[in-house]
């Protein structure tokens, strides 16, 4: 007999009591009810709480801030569907994209990259990267050192269920609440392990 | 051969690997309670962590709604598994991922390294999984000429040391910064020699030490938190990266997964996602959740494996009163507010889950009659306490009294006298069955005093309870029971006997 056939028999004589599927009592909160500029308050806080960078700026000042994030002759990396503007001011600029992808020795020599997301939600301070053509694949938000995530202020929920509703489940998400950690040592908390040790998030007023 | 399933309940098939521990739990916790250090990094850990916990926890006003939720879907998930486990199969097979199913450790294990084989490969990188040091699988792979690197920190902090984790959170907890960089600089070719003791400096040099396996790795193994049966997706909570590094980078991916841990539908994660980090790290969110659903083209691992691990579960799943222990999310929280795991540690339990989920999980899996594992369900002191912390609320005391009962019936037919546990047992609940033979035993109390020495300390006892004593005083009774001091003082019977309550002792005055 198959080991798929000898486990399904067991789970199925295991159940021999059929015990009922109960109903699921979802009395949880699914909105926040919170409103726009509260979020992006909310969202500014639990992402500082785990130190992360954040400014909250109003479109038109996007490229200005990006550049003067990204710094003097930095290289960095974009996914093909960024839009250009918003990396305008800052020479140094890759593209990388499923088609033509990027080496990993190419995005471990390459300083930041930039991306926007899918979601964000407040209240637990995270960021939802989907793989659409603004975020790319996801080696390049992992890769290099410094990760700047463009964030519209539209796209902020309030809380998880919220979020999680506008999302397609069978895309490779990425959920990001602030840059690498661990506590492993004696429970300290240090920013900055493996991946990007340095994340800055940028809000932008609609 | 063909079977065909009658509908019979047939004979539990229990789970091997690093489930058994090799011996019982009062020796282990004997040797674990002499280690001053394990104690108090382990002690300052847990209350960390637990005050963390409680103050995130009370952020949320919905928190025992989305408990709640939580426990019922996993109900409704084990009431529904045989199917459900057929439904992911599909959904994650149409998205181009591979499906192993392994009845036992060795046929996972084996699995496992035939398809890092295949993949051409004699090392990997690994994600730390619960699942995968359940069944042994570096051990295992070491064996078979294949080396396994952790690479979450702690998990390499273990490994490097030829220890074994402690808790299924933080495994290298019972480790100080000190020793952490003695290993550092032991174990590792390529480290600074003028390593401190700096937790950012020793992070860095994991940083360093792993980022070449990373950037290299063919194959890369982990575990899974969640799997949504409706659309095939797999789910890996973490905080460093390294899981992001593991799940992304290689072309392989090869994932060990309990059978238990499905989800019906994409929805129930948000109850889940919501649950595990604050009761598992006390933060908000962990820094990286990663899902995954088969093989995405030009993005991530082309080659998707999942292993779907009986090893015991089809036998805890058959037990109607044990069954809500595979409900269990490994979040850590019921150890961390454990009495008896704060003191003893995760190494008294033996086996690889400890702390009370594995007093009951553990015996559940191997069935009870592993010798050294039906000692665990006594390993409490039955508080509640973990009961209360658990975000899927399981019964855990319940299950545990449920599961010594089992001990005791599954020994009477072997043994041919009762052993001095059952008589002491059966006394104890004889006496405290009632007011009037409870009130009577106490009247040998100043017995007791004549066991005690000068120092009013009693410090060896007779028989079973020798073991008491061996590493404590027992402060002697006092002379006078409470029963007695009452009827003295109040010149009635003591309360419990004819129970005269207070307010009419107070009208009488
Ligand atoms: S039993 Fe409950 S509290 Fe303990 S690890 Fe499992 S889910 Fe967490």
């Amino acid at each position: 007999m198959s080991a798929r056939t000898e486990i399904l028999d067991r789970l199925r004589s295991a159940l021999h009591d059929a015990p009922a599927a109960p109903d699921i009592p979802r009395h949880y909160r699914h909105e926040s009810g919170l409103p726009g500029d509260e979020r992006i308050e909310l969202l500014r806080d639990r992402l500082l709480d785990y130190k992360a960078g954040v400014c909250v700026v109003d479109e038109p000042d996007v490229p200005a801030r990006v550049a003067e994030l990204l710094g003097k002759g930095t290289t960095y990396v974009v996914p093909p569907g960024l839009e250009e503007a918003w990396t305008a001011l800052a020479p140094g600029r890759i593209t990388d994209s499923a088609e033509e992808p990027l080496s990993v020795a190419e995005l471990d020599a390459a300083d930041a990259v930039v991306t926007g997301c899918a979601a964000a939600v407040a209240e637990t301070g995270t960021i939802i990267l989907d793989g659409s053509p603004d975020q790319g694949r996801r080696a390049i938000s992992l890769i290099p050192d410094h990760h700047i995530c463009l964030v519209r202020a539209g796209d902020i929920a309030g809380v998880l269920p919220e979020a999680l509703r506008g999302l397609d489940g069978t895309h490779p998400l990425t959920w990001i609440s602030g840059p690498s950690a661990t506590s492993d040592i004696e429970l300290e908390r240090v920013e900055g392990v493996h991946g990007p040790r340095t994340l800055d998030v940028v809000i932008i007023r609609v | 051969m063909s079977s065909t399933y009658l509908g019979m309940p047939g004979r539990p098939v229990f789970g091997d690997g690093n489930l058994h521990a090799t011996e019982a739990f009062p020796t282990a916790a004997r040797r674990e309670l002499g280690n001053a250090q394990l104690r108090a990094n382990l002690g300052h850990a847990t209350h960390t962590i637990r005050d963390k916990r409680l103050r995130v926890v009370a952020e949320l006003p919905d928190w025992e709604e989305l408990r709640d939720a939580g426990s019922a879907i996993k109900e409704s998930v084990m009431a529904r598994l045989p199917e459900l486990l057929e439904e992911f199969e599909a959904n994650f097979t149409a998205r181009g991922g591979k499906i192993h199913w392994a009845r036992d450790a060795a046929e996972a294990n084996k699995t496992v390294r035939d398809l890092i084989r295949d993949a051409g490969a004699d090392e990997v990188v690994k994600v730390k999984s619960m699942a995968t040091q359940e069944i042994g699988l570096n051990e295992y792979l070491e064996e078979q000429g294949i080396a396994a690197f952790e690479t979450d920190l702690a998990e390499l902090i273990v490994q490097l040391d030829h220890d074994k984790p402690s808790h299924i959170l933080v495994p290298a907890i019972h480790k100080n910064r000190t020793q952490i960089r003695d290993i550092f600089l032991r174990e590792m070719p390529d480290v600074d020699p003028g390593l401190t003791n700096n937790p950012a400096r020793l992070a860095e040099a994991a940083r360093v030490h792993l980022r070449r396996k990373f950037l290299s790795a063919k194959v890369a193994v982990s575990g899974a938190n969640f799997a949504i049966a409706k659309s095939g997706t797999l789910a890996v909570v973490e905080s460093e990266g390294n899981g992001r590094m593991c799940l992304t980078l290689p072309e392989t991916l090869i994932t060990v997964m309990g059978v238990e841990k499905l989800l019906p539908s994409w929805q129930d994660l948000e109850v889940f996602m919501q649950l595990l980090p604050r009761s598992s790290t006390g933060e908000r969110m962990n820094p990286y959740t990663s899902l995954w659903t088969g093989v995405t083209e030009g993005d991530g691992p082309q080659n998707v494996h999942l292993v779907l691990l009986d090893n015991g579960r089809s036998a805890a799943l058959a037990d109607e009163m044990g069954r809500s222990a595979l409900h269990c999310i490994r979040c850590s929280a019921c150890m961390n507010v454990c009495p008896v795991y704060e003191r003893t540690g995760g190494h008294a339990y033996g086996s690889t889950y400890p702390g009370p989920i594995g007093a009951i999980l553990s015996p559940l899996l191997t069935g009870i009659t592993s010798e050294e594992n039906a000692s665990l369900p006594y390993a409490s002191s039955l508080c509640g306490a973990c009961y209360d912390a658990c975000p899927v609320k399981i019964n855990i005391p319940e299950i545990l009294v449920h599961l010594r009962a089992e001990d005791v019936d599954s020994r009477r037919g072997t043994r041919k006298t009762p052993g001095q546990m059952d008589v002491a047992m059966k006394a104890a609940s004889w006496a405290m069955g009632a007011g009037r033979r409870m009130a009577l035993a106490e009247k040998a109390l100043p017995l007791g005093k004549l066991a005690a020495g000068p120092d009013r300390k009693i410090k060896k006892l007779p028989g079973i309870a020798a073991g008491w004593t061996q590493s404590r005083d027992i402060p002697a009774p006092p002379a006078q029971s409470f029963r007695d001091w009452w009827g003295k003082e109040r010149g009635k019977s003591a309360p419990g006997e004819n129970a005269p309550t207070i307010t009419r002792q107070k009208e009488k005055e």
